[in-house]
């Protein structure tokens, strides 16, 4: 008699009430569709009440304003605007200008936090103290306060256009914001773009090849002379070919204000430079931190197999040290978006200034608008989040732990 | 554990909002005992407290003189500081009973805000400051200038406006706060100070000398600044407006903070109903039927007011002009009484 293998009993239904009931089962189940029902009938009841009473009071509620005509001027657009564009465009100079120093706040607050933290692990005494005196400093100073000492410290220390310190009368430095020549593009544009971009491709190629051939075969091939040339020489064989690439408008005084040109204005300056400096702060306790956490043999075996420091902290530690650094990091990048809201402070015109300032007083629509920026505010910050999180998923793959 | 707390607050919330659109002022105010009143974060002459905390000004005493009608005490009255951009928002919600907060009267702000304006306090228009060494004398002289301005108000669209009716370019700053606008003008962030003009006057005391600038004589725009409250309650509406009116026909009658008492006992027919010794006027406004008196002596009569907090008895010193009463060359008018 043969024995028939015993069929293993079905695991679908347990499976399947575990997973929507978590371990109370089904009872769970109910508990939990209870429980959302209630939320969305909370959710209904708001909006309701919210719409009701809106009516009532006669407040106009709806998405029509941002069609209207905005009637105001703003300081700093990325885009062509003037008082007789809509809402709209409002809200979307508001957005570029928080876009604008977020990313370049986070550039810098990067780049000064690396800097700072690799001085405070320094073995030279007076660099980490330095360090230390910095991080200890700022971070400990109200944001709003430092915004304002950078904007009023650096407005009081510049003199008025009419006196302003001019270098080689093509830049000016004054209290109105740096002025400088603006690049207009020539016929010999195209032609200088396209060289420049060719000679990056095949320096990026060339760098590539020479590494490559390292890990094959060990041989160290200099590809840089190369490359520069290749980065210089290209766009100036085009530039003599086809003509000046750009030419420059020169600034010049007239009446109040200097007329043609760029201008960096004192706001941006001041926002920037407080973001980055006080995000920095933070950004290098946590590099710190997550240097310190690698272990100390990986630095000894580094310098042992003859490494510099720097090499050693470039290939070995730093890489290791990503994986604690970089969730924190993430926070502090959310944390400098979100903090440049306070420019309204200092007037530079972000969105919180133009649109959810200007633009909500204008219209009166506070729940329309306020959800708006809030919504934007979100997706920033998860895509910000997301850029990071593949960051970091592509760097577990490469340190073999994924 | 969590899930119940989180559904508590939810629900807690979606109660706070079902309540917010009442009817009854007057009843909410004499029942909490005192009148919550929305004001700027310091105007010097409009509304501005001192170093004790207590708050003096133009608009401050329209709240004062509805309080005193309300409760026949000046004092009981809860100021709400307020920026340009909070200000419609704090009416909105309930936060305030009343709005007084040099706030320009445009047909916007008063069919889409969900609330009225009981009439106008001071008449006034948007002017430019600038500093005497730049030798400027008119505003269309202005041409390429920085100016700066606060945010959130009708300044904004005016400064716009003038700027291209007259084909001339500026740089606009706006900044949250009145100070914050005057701080970035006095350390030269910009050539001109653009608000209304008795705002101007104003901010022109705070400045570290006051005698190194001038405000420019174009006057460039109608800034009619009265006190608002919601829609939808018309006896509050009523008072409001009313208190106004009584203070500016205390004026017209001479009834003085001084003589009050002795006018109350005047034979005149048209004091006999002011005072309430002829008639119910001030009941048929849910108030007590010495309403006039008791707004009077607390604050004065609307003449009173100005010269002690905008005019010839203050820092200010700005004329009459405009605000005088009609029959002495301004326009301030009020109904009668009756």
């Amino acid at each position: 008699m043969a024995i028939e293998p015993r069929e293993p009993p079905s695991q679908l239904l347990p499976r399947l009430q575990r997973a929507l009931g978590g371990r109370a089962g089904w009872s769970g189940f109910v508990i939990q569709i209870l429980f959302v029902a209630v939320l969305a009938w909370i959710a209904y009841e708001i909006v309701a009440n919210a719409r009701a009473n809106l009516q009532a009071q006669r407040i106009t509620a709806g998405f029509g304003f941002l069609a209207n005509t905005a009637g105001f001027d703003v300081s700093q657009h990325l885009i062509p605007y003037s008082g007789s564009d809509s809402y709209t465009r409002v809200f979307l100079v508001g957005l570029l200008n928080t876009l604008l120093v977020s990313v370049i706040g986070i550039f810098f607050a990067t780049l000064i936090g690396f800097i700072v933290a690799l001085g405070r692990l320094s073995p030279n005494w007076l660099l980490s103290k330095i360090a230390t005196g910095y991080v200890e400093l700022i971070r400990n100073l109200p944001l709003l306060f430092q915004i304002l000492f950078w904007y009023l410290a650096v407005l009081a220390a510049l003199p008025n256009p009419r006196q302003s310190i001019s270098i080689f009368d093509r830049f000016f430095l004054s209290n109105r914001g740096l002025v400088i020549p603006k690049p207009i593009g020539e016929p010999g544009f195209e032609p200088f773009a396209i060289a420049l971009v060719v000679a990056i491709i095949v320096a990026i190629g060339l760098w590539r090849y020479s590494r490559q051939a390292l890990f094959d075969s060990g041989k160290v091939i200099k590809v840089w002379p190369y490359a520069l040339g290749l980065l210089i020489g290209l766009p100036l064989i085009s530039a003599l070919i086809f003509g000046a690439p750009v030419m420059f408008e020169v600034p010049v005084l007239k009446g109040f204000n200097f007329a043609g040109g760029s201008r960096v204005i004192p706001e941006f300056v001041a926002l920037t430079l407080a973001l980055s400096t006080y995000t920095a702060a933070f950004i290098a306790e946590i590099v710190r931190a997550g240097i310190l956490s690698v272990h100390k043999g990986q630095m000894e075996a580094g310098s042992s197999l003859g490494l510099q420091r720097g090499s050693v902290l470039r290939l070995i530690v730093i890489p290791q040290a990503m994986r604690v650094i970089l969730p924190p990091l993430t926070n502090q990048y959310l944390n400098l978006t979100k903090n440049s809201s306070l420019a309204v402070a200092i007037g530079y015109p972000d969105l919180v200034s133009v649109f959810a300032g200007t633009t909500l007083s204008q219209t009166g629509q506070a729940i329309e608008i306020i959800g708006i920026t809030m919504g934007v505010y979100l997706l920033i910050s998860l895509i910000t989040s997301a850029v990071m999180s593949f960051y970091g998923w592509r760097l577990g793959r490469s340190l073999g732990n994924s | 554990m969590k899930r119940v707390s989180l559904v508590l607050t939810l629900a807690v919330a979606a109660g706070l909002s079902a309540q917010a659109a009442s009817a009854q002022t007057l009843k909410t105010v004499k029942d909490r005992g005192m009148l919550s009143c929305g004001v700027s974060q310091g105007l010097p002459g409009f509304s501005s407290p001192d170093d004790k905390g207590n708050w003096t000004g133009l608009d401050v005493d329209v709240c004062r003189a509805v309080a005193a009608a309300v409760f026949n005490d000046a004092t009981k009255v809860k100021f709400v500081p307020l920026s340009a951009k909070d200000r419609f928002t704090a009416l909105q919600s309930g936060e305030i009973d009343v709005l007084s907060r040099n706030t320009t009267w445009t047909l916007s702000r008063d069919t889409s805000l969900g609330a009225n304006f009981t009439g106008v306090t001071y008449y006034d228009g948007q002017g430019f400051l600038v500093k005497k060494s730049l030798k400027v004398n008119s505003a269309l002289e202005l041409n390429s200038a920085s100016v700066c301005v606060q945010t959130g108000t009708t300044t904004e669209q005016n400064l716009a406006d003038y700027f291209k009716g007259n084909n001339m370019k500026y740089e606009v700053i706006a900044f949250a706060s009145a100070d914050e606008t005057v701080k970035a003008y006095e350390s030269g962030r910009c050539d001109v100070f653009t608000s209304d003009v008795s705002q101007l006057y104003a901010e022109r005391l705070k400045l570290a000398n006051p005698a190194d600038h001038v405000v420019l004589p174009e006057v460039i725009s109608k800034e009619p600044l009265g006190p608002m409250v919601r829609h939808g309650d018309d006896q509050w509406f009523d008072i409001v407006k009313w208190t106004l009116f009584a203070m500016l026909d205390a004026e017209e009658l001479g009834v003085t903070q001084k003589n009050v008492d002795e006018m109350a006992k005047s034979d005149k027919p048209e004091l006999k109903r002011a005072f309430g010794t002829d008639g119910n006027l001030g009941e048929q406004l849910g108030l007590t039927k010495d309403w006039v008196s008791r707004i009077v002596k607390a604050v004065g009569n609307y003449g009173e007011a100005f010269d002690r907090n905008v005019g010839a008895g203050s820092k200010l010193g700005i004329a009459r002009g405009l605000n005088n009463l009609w029959n002495k060359g301004g326009i301030q008018y009020a109904p009668p009484i009756r």
